[in-house]
């Protein structure tokens, strides 16, 4: 049996997980707080994934840039891709929080989504 | 001159909860005065997620999170001015501030809500040696740069101090192409959460040297190296531990302080270890309906916090407009907090039983890590908190709970003592 030790990554309290595997099935996890510490245990040592964010230019608003982001977690592998795909996207203001920017990033199924209003 | 019942300085995470819970307390008269072209604060370049587990169950990032709020503000009507800067607070509450529509003016307000924030502390104050060279930015001047801007500070990175905000752009920068050779800390521990070690240097294998530090930068135009070494436990460097690393950029991530000219302009008592005003119960400062919270009070690993903290102290300046007669007919003891053993201060300071609510969060930092440890608060002499900790570190605030109900179990409680305890 193995025991990986990881830090939750959920949220600022930052709780030390134990993870113990019996090859590529997690037996338990314990140290979470919460219900997230739990889902985050077993995908980390199966499908580690992250939300990724980013900036993408926009025209004619108040601002240069717009903030985005995976609208969900997203594989750790595709981090790169995703950004990648961010790189030449301009958008045209008005820009409001959750309007999709890009649809399907890096083949990931995921949207990539606006986080602030730029008019 | 203008008169307003409450005068919020700030319109960053900290203005908005607090002008929000102060309307919501049935304050109608309340204006934020902010320096900034919008509000939002900080929150506006951290475009990272993260904030709002605790305060709105989900996971937001920075701008979101400051949207919630904002749009809270509007909503209620409650007035603001933008590009407006404070320039003076005079001890009767008469607010100074200028700005480009109005010119000087004056407002004299009921109570005032310091919500100022912080700065960072900047390469001056570190006694690195070397020439002033182009490419040394301060973590957050650096995040401004890339996430509001849209500009690269520099291709090869090397970052000092293991600050939240510099460990957020180790990752930033990684992803827009750069590459961050390491983070050096001056301490044996990180000042920063665990959770940005492992998602924003280990996810990328960015190295964390701690007891490190910089003792050259080299360049004179631009930065071309910097210089690490090791440091003995006096925090000097050890002879022959140099190593060289060639980089165009030097970001520091080397503290916040809470940013008090206006507090202490007004003769608000500061505390030297925060560098944020001495309050009570209350929030309320040493001069009388006058409120703090959120960063400029002292400085906060979580936004959540700082909202909670805030509307506690618009609640408070809400309160103190009203006038709450009940606590005024009671007497006045003052239970001093006294932070001792490992732990460094405490937020209050001070606590008047009559006035608290009837939940009390204390909120306090630890002086170095600890492991396997309690959490240990004493009525006077008597041990009423023995918490047991796996782990506690300077970069992650901590908190205790107290209720008024407890309290007023103790009628001649003079000192209640924080300290961290092995057993």
């Amino acid at each position: 049996m193995e025991v990986r030790n990881l830090i939750c990554i959920n949220c600022p309290m930052g709780c030390p997980l134990t993870v113990e595997m019996d090859g590529d099935e997690v037996i338990s996890v314990s140290g979470n707080t919460c219900k997230r510490g739990d889902t985050y245990g077993r995908k980390e040592v199966t499908n580690p994934t992250r939300i990724v964010t980013s900036t993408v230019k926009v025209a004619g608003g108040e601002a240069d840039m717009v903030s985005v982001k995976t609208k969900q977690d997203i594989p750790k592998g595709k981090i790169f891709e995703c950004v990648k795909a961010l790189k030449d996207v301009e958008v045209q203001a008005p820009v409001h929080i959750g309007d999709v920017i890009v649809s399907d990033v890096a083949g990931t199924g995921v949207d990539i989504v606006a986080t602030r209003n730029v008019v | 001159m203008k008169n307003y019942d409450i005068v919020i300085v700030g319109g960053g995470p900290a203005g908005l909860a607090a002008a929000v819970s102060a309307r919501q307390s049935g304050i109608e008269s309340i204006i934020i005065l902010e320096r900034d072209k919008e509000l939002g604060g900080i929150l506006n370049q951290c475009i990272h997620n993260g904030f709002g587990l605790h305060t709105f169950k989900e996971e937001l990032t920075g701008p979101e999170y400051a949207d919630r709020f904002i749009a809270q503000v509007k909503e209620l009507g409650i007035e603001y001015k933008l590009n407006t800067m404070v320039l003076d607070i005079g001890q009767d509450k008469t607010v100074t501030a200028m700005n480009r529509e109005d010119g000087m003016f004056g407002i004299q307000a009921k109570a005032v809500v310091l919500a100022m924030g912080c700065r960072e502390r900047p390469r001056g104050a570190l006694n690195i040696p070397g020439y002033r060279p182009a490419g040394i930015y301060s973590a957050g001047t650096a995040q401004r740069l890339v996430n509001m801007e849209g500009y690269m500070p520099g291709r090869e990175v090397v970052i000092l101090g293991s600050g939240d905000i510099g460990l957020i752009m180790a990752r930033r920068m990684t992803l827009e192409g750069a590459k961050v050779k390491v983070v050096a800390e001056l301490m044996p521990y990180s000042g920063g959460l665990k959770r940005n070690i492992v998602q924003c240097l280990d996810d990328y294998g960015i190295p964390l040297k701690l007891s490190h530090t910089v003792v050259d930068i080299k360049g004179k135009e631009r930065v071309e190296g910097i210089t690490l070494a090791q440091v003995d436990e006096k925090n000097k460097p050890i002879p022959g531990t140099e190593e060289f690393y060639s980089c165009d950029t030097l970001l520091l991530s080397v503290g916040l302080i809470p940013e008090n000219e206006l507090s202490r302009g007004m003769g608000v008592a500061i505390n030297p270890v925060t560098s944020g005003p001495k309050v009570n119960e209350s929030l309320e400062t040493n001069l009388e309906g006058v409120f703090a919270c959120g960063n400029v009070l002292h400085v906060h690993d979580l936004v959540d916090f700082v909202s909670e903290e805030a509307s506690a102290a618009g609640r408070n300046a809400a309160a103190y407009v009203k006038g709450s007669s009940a606590a005024d007919a009671a007497p006045e003891t003052e239970i001093c907090l006294n932070p001792t053993a490992g732990v460094r201060y405490t937020v209050p300071s001070t606590i008047r039983v009559a006035r608290m609510e009837d939940n009390l969060t204390v909120r306090f930092r630890v002086g170095g890590v600890y492991k396997n440890c309690f959490v240990s608060v004493y009525f006077d002499d008597e041990r009423v908190i023995h918490r047991k900790r796996q782990v506690l570190a300077p970069g992650e605030m901590e908190e205790v709970k107290l209720t008024k109900e407890q309290l007023l179990q103790y009628p001649k409680l003079e000192q209640i003592t924080f300290k961290i305890e092995e057993e």
